[in-house]
């Protein structure tokens, strides 16, 4: 019955999809295709701004899929490691799809009070090659849409690794459209959209550290509590099956992570240039600082310490890119390393949660140390159109820095408690203990992904 | 003394191990193999395509024990391994004739523990 519903609630977005369609095919023609040669006005679009928020685009999609998606796929056992990989796909998918149908319009249409978007952009109508100055005034609007489409697309895939090895793929799915809608879209218009409150208070994120990182992380909290611990956790460890997938998904993380920071600047200028370096900088800081505690407490620099590393200092960089001096950058990755590893490795195990793959304590704590850390080391000097932080003069940016954390975490805490709860009483949150044991590959998909022999 | 290959579901192995562990039967040999018993094998589907009779993963544990170790031996993996259902696996016992030790060159039943 339950496979059934799910199986609907996809089928109902396609057939959405092709209610708008017909409205659709008239779109184009209110937007003048050819003027008169002679008469051409200069056209707003530059098309080195557009080439490479393109490839950008191309480069956060690259994020979730195969990034991410080897990057948990390494942490799991052997017996998980095709179902954690293929969430990630399938968000990418399944938010593909709702962004276009109706989340696009919740999260950037015109205003309803402050709080969400509106649902006069159903299906894109109205979301045409003419640029929005609201958002990007050198890019076609569309362009803007289907970047956005990335962020929107990795932010639930994020919260996959706190539910990993136990998750039911049928309540998975609905969980991650439900949360999309109620808790992304919101959350993204307030920060970015035009006429949400945040904005409008100016909080300050330059490529998603609240909308993205917190807002996933606290999630994944929340997700790990209500779904409770692996069989066996933590006395048995469940030890991550190839570090090899982990170290180039953390590397392929980090390569499009350019694309994620470097392309908020939504054009190819200087603060796309001043974004990549504080990106590169921070992610290389942090990598460093969380190899050397592992040396220093452990014995030996490892491997997986260093990814996370990297994870962390990007996650802490993202809502300061655009704002921060590259020597800002190297102070965010001293702090967030030092932060991410107290989180991982002594209050995880002190308070005995099962986040498995540290979807918390590197998304929603790296989040929360880079939004912060905005407030702190953001200047005018880098971003005219950003503010100065603590440290520049403007202990007020830090107070509505916090503003926007405390709000980020407090909605995604509601709703997804809620979410959860509703979902646990009637799909039922996690597989029985007999498909937990067998593995969720050939429970949930009835694939394996290694053999044996052959 | 005598020698127990069992075969049991790979799922089953930490139940068994533990069991092993409780009666102090510290050493023994695993290993992922596949096969299939009774049920002659798994079916997967890929791309739509069902493929009948795949071979099941299964694990292989190998243990050396001496005659008064046997029964408990036994017992312990049946414990840790059953659940009633088809594909349990099966424990075949066999005649050891002698045990080396390389480090010592120890022989016999001292040199099997």
């Amino acid at each position: 019955m339950k496979k059934i519903l799910v199986v609907l609630s996809v089928l109902g977005l396609m057939l959405g999809a092709g209610m708008l369609f017909a409205e659709e095919a008239i779109a184009p023609a209110t937007t003048p295709v050819c003027a008169v040669p002679a008469a051409v006005p200069v056209s707003p679009i530059n098309t080195g701004d557009t080439a490479w928020i393109l490839i950008s685009t191309a480069l956060v999609m690259m994020m979730t899929a195969p990034g991410l998606a080897m990057f948990y796929g390494g942490l799991v056992r052997r017996k998980n490691v095709l179902s954690t990989m293929v969430q990630s796909f399938f968000l990418l998918a399944l938010i593909s799809v709702q962004w276009v149908l109706f989340g696009y319009s919740l999260a950037f249409g015109p205003d309803i009070g402050h709080f969400i978007g509106s649902l006069k952009w159903m299906g894109l109508q109205g979301v045409g090659m003419a640029p929005n100055p609201d958002y990007a005034a050198t890019i076609p609007h569309s362009l803007f849409m289907i970047y956005q489409m990335m962020f929107a697309a990795i932010t639930p895939a994020l919260i996959t690794g706190a539910f990993a090895e136990r998750i039911k793929f049928s309540t998975f799915v609905v969980f991650s459209l439900l949360w999309a809608t109620l808790v992304y879209d919101p959350i993204c218009h307030w920060v970015w959209g035009s006429g949400g409150w945040l904005r409008n208070m100016g909080a300050l994120d330059f490529a998603g550290g609240t909308v993205v990182h917190i807002s996933s992380g606290v999630t994944a909290l929340i997700f790990a509590l209500m779904i409770g611990k692996r069989k066996g956790y933590p006395d048995n460890p469940a030890p991550p099956h190839n570090m090899v997938f982990t170290l180039l998904g953390a590397a392929l993380l980090w390569f499009g992570w350019f694309g994620f920071n470097a392309g908020s600047a939504l054009g190819a200028n200087e603060l796309a240039v001043s974004a990549f370096i504080a990106t590169n900088t921070a992610a290389a800081t942090a990598a460093l600082g969380w190899m050397c505690l592992d040396w220093f407490f452990n014995g030996s620099p490892t491997v997986l310490g260093g990814a996370s590393g990297a994870v962390a200092g990007l996650v802490a960089i993202t809502p300061a890119a655009g704002f921060v001096t590259p020597m800002g950058a190297i102070m965010i990755g001293i702090i967030v390393a030092l932060v991410c590893y107290t989180a991982v490795v002594v209050i995880k195990e002190k308070f005995g949660y099962d986040d498995s793959l540290d979807a918390f304590g590197v998304h929603g704590v790296g989040g929360t140390v880079g939004a912060l850390a905005t407030g702190l080391f953001a200047t005018k000097l880098v971003n005219a159109a950003g503010n100065n932080g603590l440290f520049y003069g403007n202990a007020h940016q830090l107070g509505i820095q916090a503003i926007g954390v405390l709000a980020t975490i407090g909605y995604a805490v509601v709703v997804s408690f809620v979410l959860l709860k509703i979902l646990d009483k009637t799909m039922g949150l996690r597989v029985n203990e007999e498909e937990e044991l067998m593995g969720l590959d050939v429970t949930q998909h009835k694939e394996t992904a290694y053999t044996l022999i052959d | 003394m005598k020698y127990v290959i069992a075969i049991i579901q790979p799922h089953k192995l930490d139940a068994v191990m533990k069991e092993l562990e409780d009666k102090e039967i510290h050493l023994k040999t695993v290993s992922n193999v596949l096969g299939c018993g009774r049920q002659k094998g798994r079916t997967e589907v890929y791309r739509g395509v069902k493929e009948a009779g795949n071979l099941i993963k299964k694990v292989k544990l190998e243990i050396g024990v001496n005659e008064k170790f046997l029964e408990q031996t036994i017992a312990a993996i049946v414990k840790g391994a059953k659940t009633g259902n088809i594909g349990d696996g099966k424990i075949f016992v066999m005649d050891l004739d002698e045990v080396v030790r390389i480090r010592t060159e120890e022989r016999g039943g001292v040199a099997i523990g």
